[in-house]
């Protein structure tokens, strides 16, 4: 039954709460594209993705007209690209990277996720050339997105992986200097990494994944801030109640427009990822969620538990609303495209070290930190192996998205525009962890019981 | 199948017989009106019934906004769903 109330408090949600869908991404598989000849492999690529992807952007704005609801994006993943090289040896993957920009001009979509590699035991046959293409790829495209992922609980991490990402991530930064460094911002590290993730940078199409499916990612930190305004006094376990009940609602949203896009492209629905996602909009942010809380500001002592709360009540809320929850789903953290993160980072409040603890207990890792251009690959690689032993000991999803500032140091800002927004350059420690990163080998996998 | 009309703005003369008129010229039946004006300010939430409309939903929200930004209102066109899915358990 509708009611007055209900009606305006969604329209108010909509419009002056910043509430989204974040992103509708289609998931394609390209194992049928497989082929030795790498040209004849590019050119199935391409065909199958705009094929399959032809109404994906019309049918998204059909379903924001309908529903009054704004989608941000609209984008694809694929099968991760080392696979599909793997039949090509000695060929550069660069050639697939183009087959996709290609693809995503014809379709119209803002990213294409998976050129990506899997390799948390081990190498095979075309994972360390995709590796090593990727500076070039990001360089020579625009909308493709790249991940690797180093580690697992199951696995453990792989440490030769983790001393080659190091390099990789500053060799791309290097790569387009020019641009604010921008390629590095398309590069996600993973451990743990999920198969039917709908956000960039960091989305695949995972191999047990159907051939094509359709995910929805949504959004919404300025909803449950204003939600928690109206609450000044509340008690912890009350703010919780209402954080749930807020997730709740953003959460059907995102099934109602999963389930009429599925439906409207005659494909399944994959996956309701039901996260916090800021934007640097202002009234987008989740530090001010956290603020909200009773913060001065987010970074402080009380943040890592503030945050371990709404992560969870996120989820618990969400779960209810879908039947279809997957993906990274909980609260993100993303520095540079988050306005309160952003404040605390260039006041000095959030550290790197800080932000370490978070992704603990929340959602991805260390996300769109700006670091000093003068870092090391050695000390890049060291800090992807600190965030991957916090995601393969809690049995999580972490992740690290770091920007080498090339030729800037502490003090100054890199500026990507957009929803990737801005970052100040934040400080990191100089003594190195070369010798630990140069042994090279695997972490082995941690044992889960006896735990302390 | 429904579709919520919202219309908040500066009351003047009008603004109900232009947005039924809207319905109306693409067979939109008006099911229900609530309607207040505080002070000056109009506002107006409209439920109508677009089973029978001679045109894609998606027009009816197209003259809505184009009313909306002629008469300087704020006017929104939303199917029901996102109401009954969002609200209700």
């Amino acid at each position: 039954m509708l009611n007055v109330y209900n009606i305006l408090e969604t329209i108010r949600m909509i419009q002056d709460e910043c509430l989204d869908i974040r992103t509708t991404t289609m998931g394609i598989s390209l194992l049928d594209c497989i082929d030795t000849d790498i040209d004849r492999a590019c050119e199935k690529v391409y065909e199958k993705i705009v094929t399959r992807a032809e109404r994906l952007v019309p049918v998204g704005q059909q379903i924001e007209k309908e529903y009054g609801i704004p989608i941000i994006n609209k984008r694809i993943s694929v099968t991760p690209i080392a696979m599909l090289a793997a039949a090509c040896p000695g060929k550069s993957p660069v050639k697939f990277a183009k087959a996709l920009q290609r693809a995503a001009d014809t379709c119209g979509v803002n990213f294409i996720g998976g050129y990506s590699a899997l390799v948390h035991k081990g190498f095979s046959a075309g994972d360390e050339a995709l590796i090593r293409s990727i500076p070039e790829a990001l360089d020579v495209t625009e909308n493709i997105c790249s991940s690797v992922n180093i580690g697992s609980t199951k696995s453990g991490i792989n440490m030769d992986a983790v001393k080659l990402m190091g390099e990789i991530v500053r060799a791309t930064a290097e790569r387009t200097a020019d641009r604010d460094c921008i390629g590095a911002a398309k590069l996600v590290v993973f451990c743990n990494a999920v198969e039917d993730n709908p956000f960039m940078a960091g989305a695949f199409h995972g191999v047990g994944e159907p051939d094509c499916e359709i995910h929805v990612g949504v959004s919404g930190p300025g909803v449950v801030r204003s939600a928690l305004q109206k609450y000044p006094d509340a008690s912890i376990n009350e703010l919780a109640d209402i954080i749930k009940k807020t997730a709740f609602k953003i959460t059907r949203m995102g099934q109602l427009v999963g389930a009429r896009a599925s439906d409207l492209l005659g494909v399944p629905f994959g996956i309701v990822d039901l996260s916090l996602a800021p934007t640097p909009a202002v009234g987008d942010s989740v530090a001010h969620i956290l603020e909200e809380m009773g913060l001065e500001m987010c970074g402080t002592h009380g943040t890592t538990a503030c945050l371990a709360m709404l992560n969870d009540a996120v989820k618990k809320g969400g779960v209810m609303a879908s039947s279809t929850v997957g993906g990274l789903s909980g609260a993100f953290i993303p520095v540079s495209e988050d306005a309160g993160m952003i404040d605390a980072a260039a006041a000095g409040v959030l550290s790197i070290e800080k932000l370490e603890a978070m992704t603990a207990v929340c959602s991805v890792g260390l996300d769109m930190i700006v670091v000093p251009g003068d870092i090391t690959p050695e000390t890049i690689s060291a800090i992807i192996a600190d965030e991957a032993a916090i995601g393969m000991v809690n049995t999580k999803t972490t992740a690290v998205r770091l920007i080498p500032a090339v030729g800037k140091k502490e003090g100054d800002t890199l500026e990507f525009g957009g929803l990737l927004g801005s970052g100040p350059v934040m400080s990191v420690r100089n003594e190195s962890p070369a010798k630990f990163i140069n042994r090279g080998g695997r972490i082995p996998a941690p044992m889960h019981s006896l735990k302390n | 199948m429904r579709a919520v009309v919202t219309v908040i703005g500066k009351d003047n003369v009008g603004i109900l017989h232009k947005v039924s008129g809207i319905c109306a010229g693409l067979g939109a039946n008006v099911i229900e009106v609530t309607q207040s004006v505080l002070q000056d300010m109009f506002a107006m939430i409209m439920l109508v019934d677009i089973t029978g409309m001679s045109e894609d939903f998606a027009v009816l929200v197209d003259r809505m906004n184009a009313l909306g930004t002629e008469l300087g209102l704020s006017i929104h066109t939303m199917h029901e769903d996102i109401f009954n899915s969002m609200h209700n358990v």
